[in-house]
């Protein structure tokens, strides 16, 4: 990490974003939006969880190194996710009984 | 080899107290990406299950506290806050102000866990802990129960991770409280930070997953 100070006006205005981003997701919770409740959920989370990324964690002030190794986590955990839920999913499409759980 | 004045802090296998900090932040980054997947896999388990059972999974999670989840997901980030003040402080060489937001960070990290206490305290009266004792009125009884299994396991793990983090955040404020940290180096400061940051993002996931859904 290099010696680069964030001034404490990004950490507030950062603490602030992720208040409004988490009263945005209590609320949005009760509407009924379909699937699409999931997605607005997940993506707000995945916005919150960015901000403390890249500024809390100073992932944007750092050398070049540590955004790839972020970023290669992020892929191994897709990897992660895409390969136990293709299993899962599709169980019982070989006729072997339709329920996997 | 180094030019400049040598720190007491600087180790002899590098040049610079700069090439030490980003070796340890590495370090510390390939670190938490270990626990990324250590929480994928309850994630990956948590996505099967309510994919399998996702009326029972409402259900389940109707009977969690809202209001509660909230509270701490405010504290949570609240102290992410005061981490990352604290590691400003550290960087401009303000003691005080370090072991400031240090105890501000611990005093934060603990309400969260008397919270969740209380949490854990209401569901086991309420026979919602898996195990012998369990009981859910209505025909999703035991799916249900697993809903409440992977609530534990995933909240539990979390908790965990904050107990064990409170105890290296007092270990950091020792060293603060000797006067170890400063501008030119703060590595366990910056390196605690990135611990508890990344505990506060595991949160940010779980709350919107166990608490809120299906809540219309």
């Amino acid at each position: 990490m290099s010696n680069h100070i964030v001034p404490v006006r990004v950490y507030l205005l950062v603490f602030g974003a992720l208040m409004v981003l988490t009263t945005v997701t209590v609320v949005v919770a009760y509407f009924d939006f379909g699937v699409l409740n999931n997605v607005i959920m997940l993506g707000i989370a995945a916005v919150k969880a960015t901000l403390v990324v890249l500024y809390f964690m100073h992932v944007r002030y750092g050398t070049q190194l540590i955004p790839i190794v972020v970023g290669s986590s992020v892929l191994w955990l897709l990897i992660l996710l895409a390969f136990t839920l293709a299993d899962y999913f599709t169980r019982g499409w070989m006729g072997a009984g339709s329920s996997w759980l | 080899m180094s030019h400049g004045p040598t720190h007491e802090a600087l180790q002899h296998q590098f040049h610079s107290l700069d090439q030490q900090r980003e070796s340890s932040t590495l370090g510390m980054w390939l670190f938490l990406v270990n626990e990324v997947m250590f929480f994928g896999g309850l994630f990956a388990a948590y996505i099967v299950y309510r994919s399998a059972r996702p009326e029972a999974f409402v259900a389940g999670s109707h009977s969690l506290d809202i209001g509660l989840g909230l509270v701490n997901t405010v504290i949570l980030i609240g102290s992410s806050l005061t981490m990352a003040l604290a590691v400003h402080a550290a960087q401009t060489g303000r003691r005080r102000q370090l072991l400031g937001f240090l105890g501000a960070t611990g005093a934060l990290g603990t309400a969260f866990l008397v919270v969740k206490g209380f949490e854990y305290a209401h569901k086991w009266h309420d026979h919602l802990v898996p195990g012998p004792g369990f009981s859910f009125p209505g025909p999703l009884g035991g799916e249900v129960e697993m809903f409440f299994a992977l609530y534990f396991a995933m909240t539990g793990m979390h908790a965990l991770h904050m107990i064990v983090g409170i105890g290296l955040l007092a270990w950091v404020f020792a060293g603060a409280w000797k006067g170890r940290f400063g501008p030119q180096y703060f590595t366990p400061v910056e390196n605690f930070g990135l611990y508890w940051h990344f505990v506060d993002i595991v949160w940010i996931f779980l709350f919107p997953l166990l608490y809120l859904i299906g809540r219309h």
